[in-house]
């Protein structure tokens, strides 16, 4: 008899430390690559137990993805329309939390483009300007409109290439393809590309703002570790993290 | 008309880009698939490797490589900018180039399989008649070998229809240039346009349904059984 109640108290310890290892999956917009890499590589040191997967990918096929039930816990959209649309249909365990705002900037690898400015990308000079797809990727819908108006854009539009999200933008502009583009300051302050020529803030006056936000989705309702993360991307060092690469932060807690 | 313009000028598009590729496959492939069938080289298995390829590689990696090769650092783009053209990725000439790699073991593999067919008894009675080998070729093995270019023809204007990861990896979606029918319809589901993907996909279906089916109606010996 007392060897049952050891048995089952074994079974027991061994089911909670099982269930203390969580899991989540997070489908997350391309120009967070880097920035959330860091804030989960932080996260992962407190927690070692647990599994956090991040897809990085164009934030409106995500959008169309968890609607057909893809297995992701918490979705991190470029643009807070989409989570809020998911919400609002019922995909969503979570309100629709904004985590940033994004800022554009023009980027090349071949030259300085810190000394140029939007007017410059009519010049004749420059034959290929990449932005990402306006029509799905919310940076290439800034990148647009600050191109309109500014008045540029009929002189530019047949010199544009678009990028399925912002990072295929950036690869464009990288392997030189492109001479510019115009891509998210996050991805141009990562060491990678920064040591490659500066970058030129667009003014955000140019364009609606870039509100990004989040949500816990309908499959991890239950999940201790979803919420827990997300709780972390709202505290004091992920908040520094998403400042050191050029996000400005949602105003409520400052 | 269920198409929209934006819709038609990709499927135009498409159709001109495969008619090219298939062309320049006829003249490059042709060659490549008569040494194949003939030859008894040692270099026969890389070769017939490398000309299958695409059929195991993801369109990804032909598309990265390519992207990479035309950029103003690669092979080709430094050959581009010598000739001061610009880099070819994001062209008409660069889909052309990429395709007729990625389409090229369907041009080959169809035309070696109709070439090996023939054996070498046809080739010799002919070089008894005194044909010339250039005169056999296009007297003997061509007529006898045409179900092959047939096949050959269609499916390499089917697939390069079909083609999509390596437009995306260097077209840069320009509308008239790059934007071929799949990436079209990709673009509408990203956009969540599904009223227009499901027109231009049915196209697509619809296309491709008759297109197999022409050629399982062509193919030898098909009649027979």
């Amino acid at each position: 008899m007392k060897s049952i109640q050891t048995l089952l108290l074994i079974v027991c310890c061994l089911a909670a430390t099982l269930a203390h290892a969580e899991k989540i999956v997070i489908a997350a917009a391309a120009d967070l690559k880097f920035a959330l890499d860091e804030i989960a590589a932080e996260f992962r040191k407190a927690h070692p137990d647990d599994t956090i997967e991040i897809v990085y990918g164009s934030s409106g096929k995500f959008f169309t993805q968890i609607q057909q039930d893809a297995p992701y816990d918490l979705y991190f959209s470029a643009d807070i329309a989409f989570p809020e649309k998911l919400a609002t249909a019922g995909f969503a365990a979570s309100e629709v939390k904004p985590y940033a705002v994004g800022r554009i900037v023009l980027w090349s690898a071949q030259m300085d483009a810190s000394k140029l400015t939007l007017k410059n990308l009519t010049d004749s000079s420059i034959t290929r300007i990449a932005i990402a797809n306006p029509k799905h990727a919310p940076y290439g819908k800034r990148a647009e409109e600050a191109l309109r108006t500014t008045g540029i854009w009929a002189a530019v539009e047949p010199k544009l290439v678009y990028g399925e999200n912002i990072a295929h933008t950036a690869q464009f502009v990288q392997t030189g393809n492109a001479r510019i583009g115009i891509i998210a300051l996050s991805l141009a302050l990562n060491p990678e590309l920064a040591g490659q020529g500066g970058h030129y803030l667009i003014p955000d006056t140019l364009h609606e703002p870039l509100a990004q936000g989040y949500i816990i989705t309908k499959r991890a309702a239950d999940n201790i570790l979803a919420e827990r993360f997300a709780a972390y991307v709202d505290s004091k060092p992920a908040r520094e993290v998403m400042t050191r690469y050029g996000f400005t932060l949602p105003a409520k807690d400052k | 008309m269920i198409l929209s313009t934006g819709d038609l000028q990709a499927v135009i598009l498409t159709l001109e880009l495969a008619l090219v590729v298939t062309a320049i496959l006829f003249v490059a492939g042709t060659p490549i698939a008569w040494w194949l069938a003939r030859t008894k080289s040692r270099w026969k298995g890389p070769i017939g490797a490398v000309v299958a390829l695409p059929l195991v590689l993801p369109p990804s990696v032909l598309g990265f490589y390519l992207l990479l090769a035309m950029g103003p650092n690669g092979p080709v783009g430094r050959l581009t900018k010598g000739l001061g053209v610009d880099p070819l990725p994001f062209t008409f000439e660069g889909l052309v180039l990429a395709s007729v790699f990625y389409s090229l073991p369907f041009m080959v593999q169809p035309l070696q399989n109709a070439f090996e067919a023939i054996g070498d008894r046809p080739l010799e009675a002919a070089a008894t008649l005194r044909a010339s080998p250039l005169n056999a070729f296009f007297t003997v093995a061509l007529p006898l070998a045409l179900p092959g270019f047939l096949t050959a023809g269609v499916l390499t204007f089917a697939h390069t229809v079909g083609e999509f990861g390596v437009v995306l990896m260097i077209g840069g979606n320009i509308p008239g240039i790059t934007r071929v029918a799949s990436v079209q319809i990709y673009d509408h589901v990203e956009a969540l346009e599904y009223g227009e993907a499901h027109s231009l996909a049915a196209v697509m279906l619809i296309f491709s349904f008759m297109v197999l089916l022409t050629v399982y109606a062509w193919r030898p010996g098909a009649k027979k059984a």
